[in-house]
């Protein structure tokens, strides 16, 4: 039974970690109507940069955190020129980072698939001393501070000139030039934002699990869009921008509370994205099935 | 104020869908013209509008705004000159977003946009007195996503927005040809109160003749990309549908082809 505990526990705190990411995702799937799959690539590059930072480069790990998420940035940049300035398909455009990120991310860790961070300090192993807490509640009380911070941010941003802007841009784009913004700058500065979240969740997931690994990012895509339906089914009907944010990452917790139990039911790991890509697969499904449901249904021959 | 010289432009060139939309199209507009546009189907009115709005490049030829070149910039550059309203209500606004939202996003035309708040509490009394104005009842549902709205409130608000902030030149492509025929003449009514107050320099293609004759102090016909009739003045008011007819056949000797616009006569 404690078993369990400690491992819903852990579920927990990694879908705090993960939330970070899925709010990036958020920023894109949701509010610019992009599918962008430099994420596997950005989350495992942000794992790395701080893997490699802390361990080769003895920086700070506040401060490693900071390169990992610069480092997503970029790449999300990478992906936003593609798309803008080249006019690469989004998804393509995507791909093609994310496939070239894995190169990079291998080179960033001198050619090894994997850097464990065994006795460097941490943000949690220094928030532990300080405090004394448990390695549990420490690394949650930390995702959970970041994770506030990060909603109150693009809560912020999304409300400025410019966050409007790029809320109007995934709704129309023709509309939002017509009024003088340059849609290839807002959609270049969405990407560059949310790959920034995602490499700053994967410097925290890196931090928290000890290690870097080359396929850390490997289906984050799909974990981000399961988190956001998964939120949406839970919290859909709150309307406000604030808990549209918060629900993105409380999806990312049951997420990960559902991984733990299926697991613990004795699913084989491996299985897991599978189940992930079935969960999004539906989600996208029900309302398309639904809506010519409704058409066959209201056909009628000989009107009336 | 607007000078149009020689512009044409030309889709798929080099392909077997090769088709030139604009041939050498020259106009001037004085300050405060009010310019109805009338043209068969396919003549290049929605194109010419397009080209001085920046939409798709010109091939060749000159656009001004006020002796201010803009042949070359971008569309999200001349935004700054000019308000537009298209054919489909579902263009103009951005549907997932509140009244003031957009009304705030229009009321920024052509400035940066920087990280102050999007919606001032100032102005939100400004932009209540403005739909007020419209007599449609949206003052009282600004906080209301723009998606609930019926294709002629969207477009009444979308004539609103391109004008918040006064434009140098007003472009509307056929604004009201997706109404029915009661929101298109309360839009319609909109539009001509709107540009009065403001003395807006507009252009309005239409598809109605009446409209055409009635409205504006100027008239052009166009075909196959070009401006084949330019009236104005006393000679305009004088004017009939027949003779608008007779001209069009005149001009292109052809029959007027246009199922649209002979319904409307
Ligand atoms: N984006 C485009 N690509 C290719 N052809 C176009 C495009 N836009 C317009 N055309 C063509 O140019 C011609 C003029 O079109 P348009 O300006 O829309 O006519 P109108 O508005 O007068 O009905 C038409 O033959 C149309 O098919
Ligand atoms: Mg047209």
């Amino acid at each position: 039974m404690s078993g369990l505990l400690v491992s819903l526990q852990d579920a927990v705190v990694q879908g705090v970690l993960w939330g970070i990411m899925v709010l990036g995702v958020y920023i894109t799937y949701k509010l610019l109507d992009i599918a962008d799959l430099t994420v596997d690539g950005s989350f495992a590059m942000g794992g790395c940069v701080c893997a490699v930072m802390i361990l080769n480069f003895h920086v700070d790990p506040w401060v490693s955190l900071g390169v990992a998420a610069a480092a997503g940035m970029a790449a999300g940049a990478v992906t936003g020129l593609l798309h803008t300035i080249f006019e690469i398909p989004a998804i393509l455009a995507g791909i093609l980072t994310q496939i070239g990120l894995w190169s990079i991310n291998l080179r960033i860790m001198g050619g090894k698939s994997n850097v464990p961070l065994l006795k460097t300090d941490t943000i949690m192993s220094k928030f532990i001393a300080a405090t004394g807490l448990s390695k549990q509640a420490a690394a949650m009380i930390i995702g959970i501070g970041i994770a506030i911070v990060m909603i109150s941010f693009l809560y912020w941003f999304f409300g400025t000139e410019i966050g409007s802007a790029m809320r109007a841009t995934g709704n129309n784009q023709a509309m939002i030039r017509a009024q003088g913004v340059n849609t290839n700058w807002t959609k270049l500065l969405a990407l560059t934002i949310s790959n920034g979240l995602v490499g700053l969740s994967g410097g925290l997931v890196c931090q928290s699990q000890k290690y870097a690994d080359i396929g850390m990012g490997t289906g984050a895509i799909v974990i981000g869009l399961a988190a956001i339906v998964i939120g949406d089914v839970l919290m859909g009907k709150l309307r406000s921008f604030a808990s549209k944010l918060i629900s993105a990452v409380v999806g990312s917790v049951i997420y990960f509370v559902i991984r733990a139990m299926v697991l613990r039911m004795g699913m084989d790991a491996n299985d897991m994205k599978l189940l992930s890509a079935a969960i999004v697969a539906v989600a996208l499904c029900v309302p398309v099935m639904m809506n010519k449901w409704r058409i066959k249904k209201s056909y009628t021959e000989g009107g009336e | 104020m607007l000078d149009i010289k020689n512009v044409r432009k030309t889709f798929n060139k080099n392909t077997i869908n090769e088709k030139k939309a604009l041939n050498g199209i020259d106009l001037h507009l004085n300050e405060g013209d009010f310019v109805t546009v009338i043209g068969g189907n396919g003549a290049g009115k929605s194109t010419m509008l397009n080209m001085i709005a920046g939409v798709y490049p010109i091939d060749s030829g000159k656009i001004q705004i006020d002796e201010i070149n803009i042949s070359r910039d971008p569309e999200y550059k001349r935004a700054k000159y000019i308000g537009r309203v298209f054919q489909d209500p579902m263009l103009g606004t951005a549907a997932g977003m509140e009244i003031q939202e957009n009304m705030a996003l229009a009321y920024r035309r052509g400035q940066g946009r920087g990280l102050a708040w999007g919606i001032r509490t100032s102005e939100k009394s400004y932009y209540y007195e403005a739909l007020k104005k419209l007599g449609l009842g949206l003052q009282d549902r600004m906080t209301n996503k723009v998606g609930l709205l019926s294709g002629g409130q969207r477009q009444a608000l979308t004539l609103l927005m391109a004008t918040l902030k006064k434009p140098k030149l007003l472009l509307l492509d056929e604004h009201t040809a997706a109404l029915d025929p009661k929101t298109a003449k309360k839009v319609l009514e909109i539009t001509q109160e709107i540009v009065e107050e403001q003395n807006l320099t507009t252009l309005m293609i239409t598809h109605n003749m009446k409209d055409a004759i009635q409205i504006g102090n100027r008239l052009v016909m166009m075909h196959e990309g070009r401006i084949i009739y330019d009236v104005s003045g006393e000679e305009k008011k004088k004017l009939e549908v027949e003779d608008l007819l007779k001209k069009f056949e005149e001009a292109s000797g052809e029959e007027f082809s246009n199922d649209r616009m002979i319904l409307a006569k």
